[in-house]
């Protein structure tokens, strides 16, 4: 297969399956199975595209002009190829613990929802191999609109808000932010495609790069930056598997990818360093990186804890790609990696607490370990990984992250980071802590683990959190070819 | 050697079929014929674009009366274009709603409601087709007179009330194009639209002039329901029946555009009206304010039909927006606005047709648990939305991208008051949605009756169009471009 074929692919495949669930809408097993063959057949497709070698990389392949003369257009390169592989890959896992989940839970309009999961992986898919600002914006839009079926999917009255907080501030975002500064950056440079060391030098002056960099970087709500996060902890009222797979990986991983591809390859990091283009943003990231773990220390409820951690963890990514230096940059996408790897493996957990128990607080897990020690073994690897410790790949991120911090000569931005990982230990470890050290009382023993076909997936996933420790060298290799 | 005859062809065809219609006993019957003769102005449309497209410029005159004289059609890019939307929409609607007609209008009435469809279009295609100033103000009242008829064969007895309002601010508007037309003509003593551009004595005070200028202003924004002068579009757009709600939406706003175009760029030149007269500053706030408080207006709706009529409101700021930005992109902004809005909000009034028919209502909450009773309406309205919303790869995207980039070459503040305010539109649009999905089937409508094929079909033809522009626009843009060329050389 050629390459364009290969990327064309990895968007019909979802797109496929979720017609095929559609018009198999009355046949749960059949739906099921389509379901997770699409899946499958992504993931082959995603490394076939691996293996086309580095010479492909930045070749644009343009289909027809969409608006204009701005193609939907389409490219590979190594930063695409991490949030491909990492949401494929993951996506496969998801399925299968996402028929578990809602078999065991019971919910309704199963059809529905793994369509538009699929359609959500085609947005995925399309933001990843994007070529121009445009084709990205798109495709971002298409991941907006389909994961909100996904969040309202209760159909009750706190779906129905959460959905709203969530749609009202992507779309705002989007729409008021992003949206302008794709057209601004259109109007002074007349180019869109994503370029290696970026469209804009030379064409704006200092104060108005820091204006556009601060909007369109606000813009991308799913990265969830404060002061727009709240939809992130709103949008936890979705089924778990949506929050594991959405939430924590392919929605704001979609959006930390958009900024990393934007400070990379829309202004370039020499333009940025020159400018200080990202003040602002570097200010905002370190805030909400803080503010995030502290409103988790204090959360109850084990998703919503997760979710201020993800916010958390985002920001560490969009700090990286806002300190632009090249360390800084293979750091943030490092971690953009790790930190989908271990936080999809506690929003599993927490699925399958809360399918074997019925219970969301944290106060209530005390113990449960003992009932469920593959899972809280899972959770606390997950857990070390997310902190930064080693042996686990965590580790590895934070490393560059922090190292990146420090070559550019942003000690405080170093300290920041650190404070951040004693908050991390803090609001993490203490569920892991209290579910072996504490006692189950008397009323909790009757519970077991939750079924097979969530405990796989979850052991797979915190497997994943120890194996790439070691495997991380090569993958250094790949991510140092980002310019 | 018929090709010749096309551009007369286009408004000879319904004129001719408009009386033959009333005399066919057969409701059933009626219907075809005035169907069939929709389609066949849609088809002698689609020939005059290929005949643009080959020589540019199509001159039909009268009778072989030659043009000072005589009546003359002309036909360039920016008629065709129209022409061939105007009657698209016609086709659709009427091809798809004839059981809504049935059930909504009494049997005996259903002769003359065609009769009354094919003036209308009669006149629609007239105003476009034609470049004589008077003949403008002729087909004017026949589409308005049927249009008047047609709104008050509403269900509703509002419907009545809506119609006369419309026929007293309707014939205000015509009035003072009369008027307007009457003073130019004292001052030129000519019709023809090219003519009157020529020996328009633009520099000097000629109050004529200027006095006929203001007429075509205040007649035009009434004729386009621009704020202040909106206030008979609600009534008329949500009292109407639902068939003419559809096509009334997407094309007769539209054509008064059309003469906001021709008259302001053709008539008297952009020179006149933009630099002598300053037409854009009066243009300008008035555009912001009808897109402002016609979307909060459209927020607190609780009729659907009413709630999209508000939003037409908003549309047609943005489009006379583009207008006031004195720029080439903007005018082509305006007409991709006006082409791809003409479908997703035909779209939208379909989908109420559909409810009308099946549900028999159109206030929101009465769409309580559609997704559930009617998924392919519902799955037909969410898509028909997120075009007007402007979210891509919908029509409603291009629409937005060129009028933003448009804007943001005149002023960067503004195109951020744009979009913003483009948001306004996720509100009302979700309102309805959730609605839709996320509330169970109100006990206090009947949800036996299923939309008939015919209709759903149609439906989602216009859908499929709202989105297919959005994915591929180059003929809209084309055609909008080739048209600002011929306004704006």
């Amino acid at each position: 297969m050629s390459l364009v074929t290969s990327i064309l692919a990895s968007l019909f495949i979802p797109l496929l399956g979720a017609i095929l669930i559609f018009s198999y809408r009355r046949f749960p097993r059949l739906v099921e199975i389509i379901f997770v063959s699409s899946a499958a057949a992504l993931l082959l497709v995603t490394l076939s595209i691996f293996n086309f070698g580095s010479e492909v990389y930045h070749q644009t392949h343009a289909l027809y002009p969409l608006i204009g003369n701005i193609p939907l257009a389409f490219h590979i390169e190594p930063l695409g190829l991490v949030y491909a592989g990492v949401a494929s890959s993951l996506w496969l896992i998801t399925t299968i613990y996402a028929i578990g989940y809602m078999n065991a839970n019971q919910e309704k309009k199963l059809a529905r929802f793994y369509m538009c999961f699929c359609i959500a992986m085609m947005g995925v898919m399309g933001i990843a191999f994007a070529a121009n600002l445009l084709t990205l914006f798109i495709f971002y839009e298409i991941l907006t609109i389909s994961t909100y079926p996904l969040v309202a999917h209760k159909e009750n009255a706190d779906a129905k808000n959460g959905a709203r907080a969530y749609l009202g501030l992507l779309l705002t975002t989007s729409i008021g932010f992003f949206l302008v500064s794709i057209l601004w950056t259109w109007q002074v440079s007349h180019s869109l495609d994503f370029t290696i060391g970026g469209i804009l030098t030379g064409k704006l002056s200092d104060g108005l790069t820091l204006v556009l960099f601060t909007l369109m970087i606000l813009g991308i709500g799913k990265a969830g930056l404060m002061p727009f996060h709240r939809w992130l902890p709103a949008a936890m009222v979705a089924p778990t598997p949506v929050s594991a797979l959405l939430h924590a990986v392919a929605v704001v991983k979609a959006g930390v990818f958009c900024v990393l591809k934007i400070t990379v390859y829309i202004f370039g990091i020499d333009l940025l360093q020159s400018t200080n283009a990202n003040q602002v943003i570097i200010i905002l990231a370190t805030v909400t990186m803080l503010l995030a773990s502290l409103v988790a220390l204090q959360q109850d409820n084990l998703k919503a804890r997760l979710a201020y951690s993800t916010i958390s963890q985002l920001a560490y990514i969009v700090l990286g790609a806002a300190i632009a230096t090249s360390v800084s940059i293979v750091g943030a996408s490092m971690h953009l990696a790790t930190h989908a790897v271990g936080k999809i493996t506690l929003f599993f957990c927490a699925g399958a607490i809360y399918t074997a128990t019925k219970k969301t607080s944290i106060k209530d897990m005390h113990g449960i370990g003992y009932q469920m020690p593959f899972t809280m073994v899972a959770y606390t690897v997950a857990a070390i990984s997310i902190i930064g410790l080693p042996p686990m790949v965590g580790s590895w991120s934070k490393w560059f992250l922090v190292d990146g911090a420090l070559s550019s000569g942003q000690i405080v931005l170093a300290i920041a980071f650190l404070i951040s990982t004693l908050l991390n230990i803090v609001y993490l470890m203490p569920i892991a802590i209290n579910a072996f050290a504490r006692k189950p009382s008397e009323a909790d023993s009757h519970y077991r683990e939750a079924p097979k076909s969530l405990v796989l997936p979850l052991c797979i996933t915190a497997f994943l959190c120890l194996a790439l420790f070691f495997l991380m060298p090569y993958f250094y290799q790949f991510l140092q070819t980002i310019p | 050697m018929t090709l010749i005859h096309t551009p007369v062809l286009q408004v000879i065809i319904p004129l001719i079929a408009a009386p033959l219609c009333c005399l066919i006993p057969r409701s059933r019957l009626a219907w075809l014929f005035a169907t069939l003769t929709c389609i066949s102005t849609f088809a002698v449309s689609v020939l005059l674009i290929f005949q643009v497209h080959a020589v540019g410029v199509i001159n039909y005159e009268m009778g072989n009366w030659p043009a000072p004289l005589g009546i003359k059609y002309h036909i360039d890019s920016l008629s065709a274009f129209i022409l061939i939307l105007i009657s698209a929409i016609a086709s659709i609607t009427l091809l798809g709603s004839r059981a809504v007609i049935e059930q909504e209008i009494p049997e005996r009435k259903h002769a003359l409601f065609y009769t009354a469809f094919l003036l209308c279009l009669t006149g629609l295609l007239g105003i476009v087709a034609t470049n004589d100033a008077f003949n403008v103000f002729v087909f004017l009242e026949i589409s308005s007179l049927s249009t008047y008829a047609l709104i008050a064969m509403g269900r509703n007895r509002k419907a009545l009330m809506a119609a006369y309002e419309y026929l007293i601010m309707g014939t205000i508007g015509a009035t003072f194009i009369l008027i307007g037309i009457g003073l130019l003509y004292m001052q030129t003593g000519t019709l023809n639209m090219f003519d009157l551009h020529e020996r328009m004595p633009i520099i000097g005070g000629f109050n004529s002039v200027h006095a006929g200028f203001a007429f075509f202003t205040v007649g035009i924004f009434l004729k386009l329901a621009l704020f202040p002068l909106h206030q008979w579009l609600p009534n008329a757009y949500t009292y109407a029946p639902s068939a003419v709600s559809v096509f009334l939406a997407a094309t007769a706003t539209k054509v008064a555009l059309y003469l906001l175009y021709r008259v302001f760029y053709t008539v008297f030149g952009f020179e006149f009206s933009f630099d002598v007269l300053h037409l854009g500053a009066v243009l300008l706030p008035l555009s912001i304010i009808a897109i402002i408080l016609s979307s909060l207006i459209a927020i607190f709706q609780s009729d659907v039909k009413r709630l999209l009529a508000y939003s037409s409101l908003a549309q047609i700021g943005y489009m006379t927006l583009g207008v006031s930005l004195q720029t080439q992109a903007g005018l082509i902004a305006s007409m991709i606005n006006l082409f791809n809005h003409a479908f997703i909000k035909g779209a939208l009034f379909m989908c109420l047709a559909c409810l009308a028919y099946s549900i028999k209502t159109t206030r929101c909450e009465h769409m309580a648990g559609i997704g559930k009773t009617q998924p392919w309406v519902a799955a037909a309205f969410v898509i028909g939305g997120i075009a007007l919303i402007g979210l891509p790869p919908t029509a409603g995207f291009v629409s937005k991208w060129y009028i933003v980039l448009a804007v943001l070459n005149t002023s960067w503040w503004l195109a951020i008051v744009v979009l913003l305010t483009s948001l306004l539109a996720v509100v009302y649009v979700w309102r309805v949605v959730e609605q839709m999905y996320l509330r169970e089937p109100s006990d206090k409508v009947d949800h036996g009756t299923t939309v008939p094929p015919m209709l759903l079909t149609c439906t989602w033809v216009m859908i499929f169009l709202s989105v297919y522009f959005g994915i591929d626009n180059r003929f809209p843009v084309r055609m909008a471009t080739m048209a600002a060329e011929v306004l704006m050389p």
